[in-house]
């Protein structure tokens, strides 16, 4: 009688199972949603953001480091029994900055009830300490920790650049997709132009979490992870103790201090002034402090040994010298009349060979040597002959590393002008132009403009007799501890080692016994010196000072440019020896000198 | 045939070992347990088989008085165990007397129905039957464990094999189909609206006889009573977190972290093991705990997740398979007694799987009942193992039961 039922039953038995199969094709193998909702159940995607590669001075003290930095981050929706009297109380806020706090938070792009949001931003390591047991009070809040940039001193600044979060230009430009929205990056100086040695590389884990957010060890065994590879350390070529006397000598001046090793190309110290505080620029003063000291009139972030673009003025009249020499225009023993007819001089000479004239330099020399150089009577024209002339003069001047960027290792670095044919063709509107019109060249005013980098690179190729590494802050990177390559190459000049056996012997009687020998001698080293008295109407004159010492197998190289300043063997003069004497000996033996340059009343005459 | 029996017995106890290991690897101590649970198991097994068949006939009332009496005490001197109060403990283990209570009512149920003079059709012999399976509901219910209770209801399916009328089935089914369509419908004054509707449509496009009309108007009063009671009973009878699950069933994504969750997350366990699977022990899901409940009652989310589609498709082919096996073992039976205790041992199995698997995959609301011979548990295993084994073993015996007559 029941037949067909037991068929009904099975049929039923049968079908729930067909149910559940279609089922789970359909949430199993059709719909990925539920593999995605898995992995993000499961799987912690944790950046592990590499140390920036710290930087030390020539002798291994450090100049910049990494501290911790704490971030307090909410997740709104795990607030619970909030306190706000006694959050207020531990992090040390008003109420009112609580709620712009809250209000803030929630305005941000990222800002999820769900997911950590920056609440506070860098917590001092002190603030910190003292949250930190009191945390757990506060149910929802947790600390983010991340290294900010620190310094050691106050030198530096702007050699060392700063690092700050990457702009929006920056990271769309960032063609190899290296950077996230909120990664940091050096932005100026050592700081931006190794930015690559010193970033690192970012390390990705992938963990396994349990439902709880604990984690549980490593996703497929870590197959997928890379591991933050931390920056590169650079060593710098500086000298902490000189650069930090350096800017303590260039104390309420403005102006610029650089010094190079002559055998190698390293800068011993690059003082730029007025200066600020890199400490000022991280961590959670960055964007206010940035505003101000970028609006300060006096202009803190300009770095002036690489960008301060100035005439050189008379140290200008070696590289003419050594010029003609070559040229063969002039002979060591060629004398020049001193006449002021075109030109005003010193007074106290009056006939003088090569070496007196660089001692006491001398502009109708010099002038005079330019009319040798430029009018050698190849052309019968008088213009034609002067654009030869001034085309060969350009091929020389040119191989010192004037009018050209020298590649120093920091982010824009002017290349001063030296002027051509092409520029004088320019400048006159194509209208002929021959010596008379262009001769104030001849003793570096004029046309010519320089960096302070090219005038400490001057003295340095005068130093080494004829060539030049170029100048870099940087003189190890990583393990192998080596340069870059082309730090490693030798510039040589196009003028014959030969001749500069003449300009060190003129350097040094300036010193001795000309313009320098006030300020400048020093009783235990054979300083060779140059100085520069560069017109600066209706303002007092720049002082410009050029020096390597000792003679013989020279240590240090340095150029010195003091605005309105005046004389350039009162200031300038006074700093460079100064600077010579700390990098040394250790110490200055004239403090009278120090003194004299502290007190920074270089207009007096007095003195 | 018997062996053959054995040998799936022995695939799904394979699988079952493996599931129940991995599962719970990391504690060494439930799945060290649940070998010692196989292992007596396995005694039981033995027992059974050298037991006379004559044996579970014959005590069956016995037994079901006893047992009775027992679930009667578990409210008393049970401990509690997830909200539901099932357990009697001994020792360190605690022992579900329900569980064995579905063997028992299926002997006793079998044997009523085997009796001289049964006859599905006479009112009081299925008064009786209702009364069988009625007193272990009403005191399982006691112990607050719904989901063992339900079981019970599986036997309505063998007694409709047996010769009740479709009916009562039919009504059960328009009754779930209005239970789910009160729960849906936010306000249950829309549905009495609709039946109010269709029972004015019917009347007068209907033949207008007097007789026809007041079977309607019953019939649409009698459902909109069912309404208004399961809209009582949902909101006012069923504990909270019943009340929970049944709501989430309609709508899983009412609030996936908090009510949903078990669902939600069962069903992301599930689908994240793609066709193939993650691979024996590589579910993240369900290896980090995401899945509540993941030995006992959402075991079925390991297999989804490590096995995949593929470890679902065996998995739900040998339970299809083995129910189809019990109907066939019970049809060849020889005495009414078997066979109904067969069909009981087939709604039952079926019961569980089709309710268990239901709710991990979201199509049933959460039901604590386990996955025969999957789930961890010492009680639930044993007690299929012995639905199972007595009726191999009256399978074994069937000539004698000829004999005998």
């Amino acid at each position: 009688m029941n037949e067909g039922r037991r068929e009904i039953v099975q049929l039923v038995f049968v079908l729930v199972g067909l149910i559940f199969l279609i089922k789970l094709f359909f949430i199993q193998v059709l719909d990925n949603k539920y593999a995605e909702l898995a992995d993000s159940n499961a799987i912690l995607r944790q950046v592990e953001y590499p140390f920036r590669g710290l930087i030390t001075d020539r002798h291994g003290k450090l100049i910049v480091y990494n501290t911790p930095e704490y971030d307090l981050t909410a997740i709104v929706k795990d607030i619970k029994n909030f306190d706000s009297t006694k959050f207020c109380q531990v992090f040390e806020i008003s109420r009112e900055d609580l709620r712009l706090k809250f209000k803030e938070m929630k305005k941000r792009k990222e800002y999820s009830p769900v997911k950590p949001t920056l609440f506070i931003d860098q917590l001092s390591n002190l603030d910190f300490a003292r949250v930190q047991d009191r945390l757990d009070e506060f149910s929802g809040f947790y600390i983010e920790a991340r290294t900010t940039r620190a310094y050691t001193t106050t030198a530096l600044a702007n050699a060392l650049g700063y690092v700050s979060e990457l702009s929006k230009d920056q990271l769309e430009r960032d063609e190899k997709s290296f950077y996230r929205q909120g990664d940091y990056i050096g932005q100026s100086g050592i700081e931006s132009y190794y930015e690559e040695q010193l970033r690192g590389k970012r390390g990705v884990r992938f963990k396994l979490r349990n439902v709880k957010g604990v984690e549980k060890g490593s996703f497929k065994n870590g197959a997928y992870d890379t591991l933050s590879i931390p920056g590169q350390n650079l060593v710098s070529g500086i000298d902490l103790d000189l650069q930090q006397y350096g800017e303590l000598l260039m104390k309420g001046k403005s102006g610029s201090i650089a010094a190079i090793e002559p055998s190698s190309g390293e800068v011993l110290a690059l003082v730029s002034g007025p200066s600020y505080d890199p400490n000022l620029l991280t961590g959670s003063r960055y964007s206010s402090n940035f505003r101000l000291i970028s609006n300060d009139t006096l202009k803190p972030l300009f770095n002036r040994p690489l960008m301060a673009q100035y005439r050189p003025g008379s140290i200008f009249k070696i590289a003419q010298a050594m010029t003609a020499l070559q040229e063969k225009v002039i002979t060591p023993e060629t004398r020049i009349r001193c006449d002021k007819s075109l030109i005003g001089c010193h007074p106290g000479h009056d006939n003088q060979d090569l070496r007196g004239a660089i001692a006491n330099s001398c502009n109708p020399y010099f002038l005079g040597v330019l009319r040798k150089m430029l009018n050698k009577g190849v052309s019968s024209s008088p213009f034609e002959d002067t654009r030869i002339g001034l085309a060969e003069w350009n091929k020389h001047i040119n191989s010192f590393g004037f009018g050209s960027n020298l590649g120093i290792d920091l982010p824009n670095e002017k290349g001063g002008l030296i002027p051509t044919p092409a520029y004088y063709d320019r400048a006159y509107d194509n209208r002929p132009w021959k010596f008379s019109n262009i001769y104030s060249i001849a003793i570096g005013e004029g046309e010519n403009l320089v960096v302070p980098i090219q005038m400490a690179n001057f003295a340095a190729i005068i130093a080494n007799r004829g060539y030049y590494y170029t100048p870099h802050l940087i003189k190890g990177m990583g393990k192998d501890g080596k340069p870059l390559p082309k730090y490693t190459e030798r510039h040589y000049t196009t003028i014959d080692s030969s001749y500069f056996r003449i300009a060190v012997d003129a350097m040094q009687q300036v010193v001795e016994s000309g313009t320098g020998q006030y300020r400048a001698r020093l009783a235990d080293i054979i300083v060779c010196g140059k100085t520069g008295t560069v017109q600066n109407d209706p303002l007092p004159a720049h002082s410009v000072f050029i020096a390597f010492a000792p003679r013989d197998n020279p240590k240090i190289a340095i150029s010195v440019y003091v605005e309105d300043a005046g004389q350039g063997a009162r200031a300038a003069a006074s700093i460079a020896s100064l600077m010579i004497e700390k990098y040394l000996l250790g110490k200055t033996k004239r403090q009278f000198i120090e003194d004299y340059v502290l007190a920074g009343k270089f207009l007096d005459q007095k003195n | 045939m018997a062996l053959v029996t054995l040998g799936w017995l022995n695939i799904f106890a394979a699988i079952y070992d493996e599931t129940a290991n991995q599962t719970i690897w990391d504690l060494s101590l439930s799945s060290g347990r649940q070998l010692m649970f196989i292992a007596a198991a396995a005694v039981i097994v033995v027992v059974i088989i050298i037991i006379d068949m004559r044996f579970y006939e014959t005590f069956a009332y016995l037994f079901y008085g006893l047992i009775l009496a027992l679930l009667f005490l578990v409210p008393f001197i049970g401990k509690e165990v997830g909200g539901n109060k099932a357990w009697i403990g001994i020792g360190s283990f605690g022992v579900q007397p329900s569980e064995f209570a579905k063997f028992i009512t299926a002997l006793a149920v079998a044997k009523y129905i085997g009796s001289v003079g049964f006859k599905m059709d006479n009112l009081r012999n299925q008064a009786i039957l209702f009364a069988l399976i009625g007193v272990p509901i009403i005191l399982i219910q006691l112990q607050k464990d719904t989901g063992t209770a339900l079981v019970f209801t599986s036997f309505v399916l063998v007694f409709y094999r047996e010769g009740m009328s479709p009916f009562l089935l039919i009504v059960g089914v328009c009754a779930a189909t209005i239970f789910v369509l009160t729960l849906l419908v936010p306000n249950p004054l829309y549905l009495h609206a609709a039946i109010a509707l269709l029972l004015i449509l019917l009347i007068s496009f209907g033949k207008k006889k007097f007789k026809r009309i007041a079977i309607l108007v019953i019939g649409a009063l009698l459902i909109s009573g069912v309404i208004v009671s399961v809209d009582y009973v949902v909101n006012n009878v069923l504990k909270p977190h019943q009340q929970n699950r049944v709501k989430v069933l309609v709508n899983p994504d009412i609030d996936p972290l908090g009510v949903g969750w078990n669902v939600t997350q069962s069903k992301i366990a599930i689908g994240s093991g793609g066709f193939i699977g993650k691979g024996f022990l590589k579910g993240t899901q369900t290896k980090f705990d995401f899945v509540p409940k993941q030995s006992t009652d959402f075991i079925f989310c390991t297999i989804g997740e490590e096995f995949g589609w593929i470890g679902s498709l065996v998995v739900i082919g040998l339970f299809v398979t083995l129910l189809l096996r019990v109907i066939f073992l019970s049809e060849r039976q020889k005495s009414r007694f078997a066979r109904a205790y067969g069909y009981s041992v087939a709604c039952i199995l079926f019961f569980h799987f089709a309710i268990n698997i239901g709710m991990t995959v979201g199509l049933f609301p959460v039901i604590g009942i386990p996955l025969p011979f999957f789930s961890y548990g010492g009680s639930s295993l044993w007690g299929f193992t012995i639905l199972l084994f007595v009726l191999l073993k009256l399978d074994a015996h069937r000539s004698q039961v000829l004999q005998r007559i």
